[in-house]
């Protein structure tokens, strides 16, 4: 986005930007393996770009975190399992016809994914509130050691829970419903989740160009001008990293679904790091970054991963390389650093 | 007697055995400038701080507009209408000038918890921030990242900042740092033009514009307001002398 004048123009095509053109091919082609694969019949690949289309979701959550509030979080995995528990324990007790709980009020599971999906993300919202209003009076390393200290703290607690299945986790027997389509197939699934890429990349965009994101973009450049603005920033921290924690929180609703499993392996600390990864691979702060980022982990782990179990040797070699010599990640190689107006 | 817009009574700040500010009171009142000055050290910054928020005092107070703000927090100060500006630069550097103006102009208009409607879009905004710059004299380089303009620029772009903030009173920590001769002048020309408007506390080393500018001087020695007076009363103070040019002069 490279305007700088703000005065109303003569209506005119807009002239996309580089990273735009980035952005539509790298969707168009997300979308267009599946529906070719799914042509041929060839669900694996289907499910794969599902994979990758999830963790994209849960990479723009932390992105938004990480590249518009500076806050970098390295627990996110906590939400990410939150939001795998919440369809875990809602199928569990559908599946059993049993209560979630009966004090005060009667709490039943339920097979409604649409349900499953606001209240995973509500419970990632009230999890983000507490864990962000004691992390967020730190900086820097502290606040990715205390955010890693909470995540850990909710893994054990969950591995110490027998009622969920403990260190075993849950098995989803049914994939749960959605009203209309059947989400049970691996194509319409996919659509689904592509869908809600879609859908958190344009309300991060939004977010990020709105009075509340300047002013959380500001916290992270230099939050002494907020305060001397009159803003106070803690507020708008919070509510940034409650943002991003409910986007993130989706994604692990979506991932639970899409392996009818959920366990105490979505909350560890190995997870957040991969979220951090998609993040930095594809670009920090950049639109589509975590869905190339997911990419490249995912499909380095599936045909890397296939010859040599060392494949992460790889994936190092790669951070270690965009780190050193691409400060933009993937995106910042291909469209350039980023532009502010 | 008019009443003052902001009122330092009593202040004190030790950093361990330092003692930074020494029992410190002094007032600025409606349509005047008061100068700060003192020799390095003296404790202006952190009276300044003290003043702005950024730190805590032992003791005293500080009332904005008859209203105590001793123990508001540096974003409720600048609500409150307090603007200031710094000695180091405080500005987002990676967007431009008008950019920051813009949310200082955001602020003054109420909630940030607004999400959905594009800044860039909304040319009230865009242009009340433009005004601001055009009158701190940067009309034309509204559009530059703030880490492309010189240091005497991002000087005008906190001016800006702090004015659009609407502010009852204005801390300036050195505003005329890095101007340079002529933009010295204009900056003194336009802090003349809205003084009857917002009274200013004026910490600078410029002693020209000083000078010129103020219509009462604190000295600040060792961290103890030693002296205020008038400019003639400060000119010709021996004590001054003795501070700024040791015990011979």
């Amino acid at each position: 986005m490279q305007r700088t004048d703000t005065a109303p123009k003569p209506v005119s095509m807009p002239k996309l930007s580089r990273e735009t053109i980035v952005n539509i091919v790298v969707m168009a082609i997300l979308l267009a393996v599946p529906l070719w694969a799914s042509s041929i019949g060839e669900d694996y690949y289907v499910n794969l770009a599902s994979l990758i289309t999830i963790f994209a979701i849960a990479g723009v959550g932390l992105n938004f975190a990480i590249g518009q509030g500076g806050m970098v979080s390295f627990g996110h995995a906590a939400f990410f399992g939150i939001g795998g528990y919440t369809t875990g324990i809602a199928a569990f007790h559908n599946f059993e016809e049993t209560l979630f709980m009966s004090m005060p009020f009667a709490v039943s599971g339920t097979n409604q994914m649409l349900i499953i999906w606001i209240v995973a993300m509500a419970v990632c919202g009230i999890a983000a509130l507490a864990i962000g209003a004691i992390s967020l009076r730190t900086e820097g390393v502290y606040f990715i050691m205390i955010t890693l200290a909470f995540a850990q703290m909710i893994y054990y607690f969950a591995i110490s829970w027998p009622a969920y299945g403990g260190e075993d986790g849950l098995s989803i027997y049914l994939r749960n419903e959605l009203p209309v389509v059947d989400a049970e197939s691996a194509l319409t699934f996919f659509l689904v989740c592509f869908i809600l890429l879609l859908g958190v990349i344009f309300a991060t965009a939004r977010l990020s160009g709105s009075r509340f994101g300047a002013a959380l973009g500001t916290a992270h450049m230099n939050g002494t001008r907020l305060a001397t603005s009159g803003i106070d920033p803690f507020p708008i921290k919070l509510t940034g990293f409650v943002i991003s924690a409910m986007i993130t929180g989706l994604a692990g609703a979506l991932f639970a679904e899409l392996n009818g499993f959920t366990g105490p392996s979505m909350l560890s600390w190995q997870r957040s790091g991969e979220i951090m990864v998609f993040v930095i691979l594809g670009g920090v702060g950049r639109l589509c970054g975590p869905a190339i980022g997911a990419a490249v982990f995912v499909l380095l782990e599936t045909y890397i991963g296939e010859w040599t179990e060392h494949w992460q040797l790889l994936l190092g070699l790669a951070l270690l390389g965009v780190v050193l010599f691409a400060r933009g990640g993937v995106m910042g190689m291909i469209a350039g650093s980023a532009r502010h107006d | 007697m008019t009443k003052p817009v902001l009122e330092v009574k009593d202040l004190y700040k030790s950093f361990g055995a330092l003692q930074a500010v020494k029992n410190v009171s002094l007032d600025l009142r409606p349509k005047e400038i008061h100068a700060l000055i003192g020799p390095n050290g003296a404790g202006k910054s952190t009276l300044a701080g003290q003043i702005s928020g950024w730190i805590t005092p032992d003791s005293g107070s500080i009332c904005l507009d008859g209203e105590d703000v001793t123990s508001e927090t540096v974003a409720g100060r600048s609500r409150k209408g307090l603007g200031r500006s710094f000695q180091v630069s405080s500005l987002a550097m990676e967007v431009s000038a008008r950019r920051n103006v813009m949310l200082s102009v955001q602020a003054s208009q109420g909630s940030s918890f607004r999400f959905w409607k594009q800044t860039r879009s909304d040319e009230e905004l865009c242009e009340t921030a433009g005004n601001w710059l055009g009158k701190v004299g940067l009309g034309g380089r509204e559009d530059i990242a703030v880490s492309k303009l010189s240091h005497g620029e991002r000087r005008q772009v906190e001016v800006a900042c702090a004015l659009a903030l609407k502010p009852k009173a204005l801390l300036l920590d050195e505003p005329m740092a890095g101007l340079g001769p002529t933009g010295s002048v204009q900056l003194t020309e336009f802090l003349e033009e809205i003084r009857p408007e917002i009274p200013i506390l004026l910490i600078e080393h410029d002693m020209d514009a000083v000078f010129r500018l103020a219509d009462r001087i604190t000295v600040l020695v060792g961290g103890a307001a030693i002296l205020s007076g008038s400019v003639d009363e400060i000119r010709t103070s021996s004590l001054v002398r003795k501070a700024y040019l040791g015990e011979e002069a």
